[in-house]
């Protein structure tokens, strides 16, 4: 088996990434300190997020400098999770309507039922 | 030895990988390669746990606790929201930066260095533990929060938290100690020495202080999506 005394990187490199992960971390919690609502929130949360786990995962976890076979292997797997998220969401809206409808949330919608 | 020379990069370089008739993973060491599977796997079960998530908190008619007033601290003024939450997400960020010093210096063969870093690195994630634990003691105590109610809203919240930084929780519980086991490792010189583990024939070798670092900055990852997620949303 070749042996590479794999993944040897400058220091420099975590530095930096741990410094970005600290300021990444300062504007997602500014987010909630700042109390943006609505669209705005939501898109910043997912926006840092994204930002940060893709800093863990290329660099401090090597995967930028691995060979496109485990990169693959390992990244492409986890979209199906971004579908089974949709389908929950829309299964999850349902259940919620189904509440509303029937257990009396919401009295003005009562009379559709009786009709 | 021979595949070390010949290997091509990028998207030709999987056909060929894959297409080897050998081991698909070219300059990944076996046991790396299997914590990356390990970690996809964890992956799911944590996905798993933030949609069930989603799913309640969508699905109810009453109002989600307001996370940022739940998790808020007072310091003998006026609380400031999340702001345990925060500092136990520097640290855990800082745990990470740490392990990957750990990594490029047991590379170098540096025992010192690696073996210090390790066990900062566990301070941190014992340290994260601890401020868990004062969490969840406070939110049982003082908030009366339970798995199956609470007072401020939704009575899924409580089973979504407990469950989910729970499992996190643990992960790093395990985690600290298994960093703890690899610090005693290369301080022994285990490394150094190729002496074999605990059950198993097979030699000590530096990359084992990688695979170590993988588990972790995973632990690190699965907290930024639960940080986003149950926290700040």
């Amino acid at each position: 088996m070749a042996h590479v005394e794999g993944q040897q990187h400058p220091i420099a490199i975590y530095f930096w990434i741990w410094g970005l992960l600290f300021v990444l971390s300062t504007f997602s919690y500014m987010v909630d300190y700042l109390d943006f609502q609505g669209l705005l929130r939501w898109t910043l949360i997912i926006a840092f997020m994204l930002a940060k786990a893709g800093l863990i995962v290329a660099v401090f976890m090597h995967m930028m400098w691995e060979r496109m076979a485990i990169m693959c292997a390992i990244l492409i797997p986890p979209m199906v999770i971004i579908l089974l998220t949709l389908l929950m969401a829309a299964e999850a809206n349902y259940v919620f309507f189904t509440r509303l409808f029937f257990f009396g949330a919401a009295p003005e919608m009562a009379p559709v039922l009786h009709h | 030895m021979a595949e070390s020379m010949a290997l091509e990069p990028g998207l030709k370089g999987i056909a060929s990988d894959w297409g080897s008739d050998q081991r698909a993973f070219k300059n990944v060491p076996w046991g790396k390669a299997m914590m990356w599977i390990f970690l996809l796997s964890d992956t799911f079960i944590f996905s798993c746990f933030l949609i069930s998530y989603m799913t309640v908190r969508m699905s109810t008619t009453v109002d989600w606790p307001v996370p940022s007033e739940v998790f808020a601290l007072s310091f003998g003024g006026e609380p400031i929201p999340l702001i345990l939450i925060a500092i136990m997400t520097f640290i855990l960020i800082s745990s990470s930066g740490t392990m990957a010093m750990a990594v490029k210096f047991g590379y170098e063969k540096n025992k010192t260095m690696t073996f210090w870093l390790i066990v900062v690195t566990a301070m941190f994630g014992a340290s994260f533990v601890g401020m868990q634990a004062f969490e969840w003691t406070k939110l049982i105590v003082e908030e009366g929060v339970r798995p199956w109610g609470n007072p401020m809203g939704a009575p899924q919240f409580g089973a979504a938290f407990f469950m989910i930084t729970g499992f996190h929780g643990f992960h790093v519980t395990i985690g600290v100690i298994f960093l703890l086991i690899t610090a005693f490792k290369v301080r022994r010189g285990d490394l150094d020495n190729e002496r074999p583990g605990f059950m198993t024939g097979r030699k000590g070798r530096y990359e084992i202080v990688e695979t170590m670092g993988l588990y972790w900055h995973f632990v690190d990852l699965v907290w930024v999506f639960i940080f986003a997620f149950f926290y700040l949303w």
